[in-house]
């Protein structure tokens, strides 16, 4: 079947999707978009969160189908000025988890950055305070990383809370 | 394998009707594993995604009226006050990714023991709304688990939405396992103490082949319990309390814990579960005097 739908701002259409994959396939394998990662296929690791019309979700978890007309955010969106081609730099929340250490062999960090970027919507990009230890854990509670430790994971959002703050500030 | 996009009620009953090996698809939180690890292949997915009149709720005489389809996430933003056990399990489940995708409906649906969603629909004594192209009919939770995953939904029929009462006192779920997050549940349990037909309900869940009850814990706190006053129980009250639970649940022993945890759990659940609701009956019962 043809699936079409927006995924990161671009119109996009899949031919040939069999009616039983999941929308972590038709991003990797049809669409070019490998950012996400495919690890436990169940909804327990979180390498695969996408924004699934402003949600996040595991797209593992999504049948391509039902991604018909939705718009869909990927783990590539998140570098400034994004789009094919052209000069593209790391995001706050990107840049905030280099600088901590917080990627090891990097296989979760495309699902723990989306997840973090949710988050920092929600709190300082509404307007509200930065997040605190217990509900950043919360928040990431279904990204599951096997070398940091996850303590570097903290730093590196209180680190990405605190320049989102610092520039909504800025520019208020 | 056809995939199948109603996009109201009434083509979803007639899709389900014309696919009666289709398998429908919300939230795809279990659907969607079992088809990633080939362990079902439907002649049909039916996408109830688009079906608008799964996704609301609202007030529906004396009870909340829920969509089969609206996922945890809005249950916890939406209906801590209305529905405050279904609302605690619902912050229980798994992560913000899956509760952002998960729904009641397929809760009910899949029918595992374990499910979070069915302790508090026990205890509240929720009713569920099962349609088809035959019409529509209710089915009261406690007779709606028939055997392992297996339940008084047809066939033809759809989970349409769940009836939750209005909650008249205290309403608590407790849940073990081995994390705070992602963790199917080793043993969960929910309480219910309705101050206006001074009724106690109770459910199990992940301790039998089903979720149970127990009904002998509920006679027993509706004798023994100070529904004036809620003056606090006496210890052994509580521990018996704890007891009754404990021996209505039907566990085995798998990798997630032994029958003898479980019931020890229970217990203890059990009566953690009581000491804050008869604390929180007492304020309740303080504002209203």
């Amino acid at each position: 079947m043809r699936v079409s739908f927006n995924v990161n701002g671009e119109d996009v259409t899949a031919d040939n999707v069999w009616p039983g994959e999941s929308l972590l396939y038709v991003l990797r394998e049809r669409l070019g978009l490998p950012g996400s990662k495919n690890a436990c296929e169940q909804g327990e690791c979180g390498s695969c969160t996408v924004y699934f019309d402003g949600v996040t979700a595991c797209s593992c978890m999504i049948a391509a189908g039902q991604a018909e007309g939705r718009e869909v955010r990927t783990v590539e969106s998140l570098a400034e000025g994004s789009g094919k081609g052209g000069d593209r730099a790391l995001g706050t929340v990107q840049e905030a988890f280099v600088e901590a250490g917080a990627v090891q062999c990097g296989f979760c960090t495309p699902g723990l950055l989306v997840q973090t970027d949710d988050l920092l919507e929600r709190t300082v990009g509404a307007g509200g305070q930065a997040p605190g230890d217990a509900e950043i854990r919360e928040a990431l509670a279904g990204n599951l990383c096997r070398c940091t430790g996850y303590e570097k994971i903290i730093d590196a959002v209180h680190l990405a809370a605190a320049r989102r703050a610092e520039a909504a500030g800025s520019s208020s | 394998m056809e995939f199948v996009r109603p996009s109201t009620l009434v083509e979803a009953l007639e899709a389900r009707s014309a696919h009666p090996d289709g398998v429908p698809i919300m939230g795809g939180t279990d659907v969607m594993v079992e088809m990633n690890f080939d362990k079902r292949r439907p002649s049909a997915l039916i996408d109830l995604t688009r079906v608008p009149e799964l996704t609301e709720w609202g007030v529906d005489g004396d009870h909340t009226r829920l969509g089969a389809g609206v996922p945890y996430t809005r249950i916890i933003e939406h209906l801590s006050g209305s529905a405050p056990a279904l609302a605690k399990a619902s912050r229980s489940v798994a992560s913000p990714q899956i509760r952002n995708r998960g729904t009641v409906g397929g809760n009910l649906g899949g029918a595992s023991p374990a499910g979070e969603s069915h302790p508090p629909l026990l205890a509240t004594d929720a009713v569920i709304e099962l349609a088809s192209v035959r019409g529509t009919r209710r089915v009261r939770a406690r007779d709606f688990y028939l055997s392992f995953r297996t339940t008084a939904l047809r066939e033809d029929e759809l989970i349409t939405a769940v009836l939750l009462p209005r909650a008249p006192g205290p309403q608590q779920f407790a849940k073990i396992g081995t994390r705070n997050a992602m963790v199917i549940a080793v043993t969960s349990f929910s309480l219910a103490l309705d101050a206006e037909r001074r009724a106690v309900g109770t459910g199990i869940g992940s301790a039998g082949p089903t979720p149970l009850r127990s009904e002998a814990a509920e006679e027993f706190l509706e004798a023994e319990f100070d529904w004036e006053d809620g003056r606090p129980l006496a210890e052994p009250v509580v521990r018996r309390f704890g007891e009754l639970v404990a021996a209505a649940a039907r566990p085995i022993d798998d990798q997630r814990g032994t029958a003898e945890y479980r019931r020890h759990a229970l217990s203890v659940m059990a009566r953690r579960a009581l000491s804050w609701s008869v604390t929180d009956y007492r304020k309740g019962a303080t504002r209203c005097a």
